[in-house]
């Protein structure tokens, strides 16, 4: 049973669906040998619009790869990113192109390097109003976007970006994202940066934006307790590979893969201290690692959305 | 390796007393640490929890005198083992950081030398304490390494061909080398996933089992503080705002400032939470 099968149903309504999606980087060091890299082994996700997908896993496990191939910066080595099924390596002349990244605006991971340190926040908006929608790039839709991300209209546009908090700047992100109105955000680790206490306000404005404009969002991110905030469905990577997608519910409540279940038992849990002696958690860690870097053989259905890869 | 001095034995390894750190600005002085008090014991691993800006990594910083202009310790008391540390010269201060006190940074791709290997990293820190022959400097690298289970032949790479949680734990073994009885760690795990994480914080607990050490915890995921500390301080605006135990800090949190903390982390639900969860 594949799982393209069962996406199969759901084509024509899928904003977003990745088929068979490999990466490989050749990667030429100027000292030592040359070697290759499989950041992406066959990824098949699917992203109903107004959903959000939580796209799960540890540092090098392919996850921001497959957010850089969304918007393009990477080209795939095989397979295809579909938006609202048209192959995104069709979007070849500038109107096309234009037209996709307005729909299509990504977060990054860093709120204090992906704003201009030399522009306000107005010129930031303003900026992105004027090349996507210029009949509305007037200081009233500047205040607008502004409300809409719970940011200070009256004093927020004539701020610099250091005169601004991590979880501000990271609220400015989004209402560049807003102001081209954007249907997907692609958000690589939007809270990962910033402090514990205000990473819940953050996610409950992605989910605001999810709720209210009916955005879909893919959002990437280490921290499986976080997805549960936000996202209907969540896939688990590692190594290159999807082990385990499903129903939030499903994948971070009832774990069934060894991985994911071993991200779960990692997240931090303050009613149950860790103990010195205790060398279960490092030796599982080393076990399920090297299981699940070999190559998945096959999917197995739990439930009907519910799979795990058998390597 | 203990201090023969009976008395240094009994009562707290590092006393902080009205410790007052302030920046100076071209205005009024900016005062990050606001009269802070406060006593680390021996094998404890004390807490710190705060947002960013709370002061938490300045006093890190300023307990080991590391702090550079324009911040300034204004006032206070910080004691060693009974010795006042505000008082050393250089030369003491030299011999006494890293070989009794310790610090495990953020980031360790900051804190490793990029252009020098492991062994090399290992002999510059021996050396700087006392010559020590290279023979001696490869054996006790690779007894470090295998301590934080690093393979001993990784000594020869560089920081950039380990991954980030291997960083972390060499920038670990360097602070253990010397044998310090209190080890200063800020944000020691923030930029790891996890799995990781977890599996670095269960090797600090272990060696601190087997060897003894104090560990001075920095961070601000409340949920990661609870599972490794004894006690657990909550600092706001510079100030300790509270400071008790760890069950205390978790079951029953006695300032507003202690709650509205925990209410912000995202935090996993349990089974039975789940179904009120949406």
């Amino acid at each position: 049973m594949s799982v393209n099968a069962v996406a199969n149903n759901n084509a024509q309504t899928d904003i977003l669906r990745l088929e068979n999606l490999t990466k490989t980087f050749h990667v030429k060091p100027v000292f030592g040998p040359a070697k290759v890299v499989e950041a992406l082994r066959n990824v098949n996700l699917s992203l109903q619009p107004g959903k959000a997908l939580a796209l799960v896993g540890e540092s090098g496990s392919g996850k921001s790869t497959v957010g850089r191939m969304i918007v393009q910066h990477y080209a795939p080595t095989a397979g295809k990113v579909l938006f609202e099924g048209a192959d995104i390596a069709t979007f070849d002349t500038k109107p096309l192109q234009m037209k996709y990244r307005q729909a299509v605006q990504m977060v990054f991971q860093d709120p204090f390097s992906s704003l201009n340190p030399a522009h306000t926040i107005r010129h930031h908006l303003q900026r992105a109003l004027r090349l996507h929608q210029p009949d509305q790039s007037d200081e009233a839709a500047v205040k607008r976007i502004l409300e809409e991300v719970e940011l200070d209209s009256g004093s927020a546009p004539d701020k610099y970006p250091h005169e601004l908090s991590g979880g501000q700047r990271q609220r400015v992100n989004f209402a560049r994202a807003l102001a081209v109105n954007a249907r997907l955000i692609v958000a690589d680790e939007p809270t990962s940066m910033l402090d514990v206490s205000i990473r819940k306000s953050v996610l409950a404005l992605m989910h605001r934006l999810k709720e209210e404009r009916g955005l879909s969002i893919l959002y990437i991110t280490h921290d499986i307790a976080t997805a549960e905030y936000l996202a209907e469905d969540t896939a688990v990577m590692f190594r290159g590979q999807v082990v385990e997608q499903g129903p939030t519910a499903e994948v971070v409540g009832n774990p069934r893969h060894g991985y994911t279940q071993l991200l779960r038992a990692a997240v931090p849990d303050p009613k149950a201290p860790l103990i010195a002696g205790d060398g279960t958690f490092a030796a599982r860690a080393k076990e399920v690692r090297e299981a699940a870097a070999a190559p998945v053989r096959e999917f197995e259905r739990l439930t009907p959305s519910h799979f795990i890869a058998h390597h | 390796m203990m201090s023969d001095n009976v008395t240094e034995l009994h009562g707290p390894l590092m006393q902080v007393q009205d410790l007052r750190i302030e920046y100076l600005t071209a205005a009024e002085p900016f005062r990050a640490v606001r009269d802070v008090s406060f006593d680390i014991n021996r094998n404890e691993v004390l807490g710190l929890a705060g947002e960013s800006g709370c002061g938490k990594s300045t006093i890190a910083y300023g307990l080991m005198r590391l702090h550079k202009p324009p911040a300034l310790i204004r006032q206070g008391r910080i004691r060693f083992e009974g010795r006042d540390v505000l008082a050393f010269n250089e030369a003491e201060l030299r011999d006494w950081r890293w070989s009794e006190v310790s610090m495990v940074f953020q980031s360790a791709m900051n804190s490793l030398n990029p252009v020098m290997t492991i062994l090399g990293q290992f002999a510059d820190m021996l050396n700087a304490h006392e010559k020590t022959p290279r023979d001696k400097v490869i054996a006790r690298t690779a007894e470090m390494l295998d301590m934080v289970g690093i393979p001993s032949e990784r000594m020869h790479a560089y920081p950039h061909q380990l991954s980030g949680g291997m960083r972390q734990r060499v920038a670990l073994a360097l602070a253990l080398t010397l044998r310090p009885k209190l080890i200063i760690m800020d944000e020691p795990t923030t930029a790891l996933d996890v799995v990781v994480q977890r599996e670095i914080l269960q090797e600090v607990l272990r060696l601190r089992e087997q060897l003894g050490f104090s560990v001075l915890f920095i961070t601000h995921d409340l949920a990661l503080m609870a599972q490794i500390s004894d006690r657990i301080g909550i600092m706001k605006g510079g100030e300790i705002v509270e400071i008790g135990s760890t069950t205390q800090i978790v079951g029953n949190p006695q300032h507003d400032y202690t709650r509205t903390l925990w209410d912000a982390m995202p935090v996993l639900h349990t089974e039975e939470e789940r179904s009120h969860v949406r």
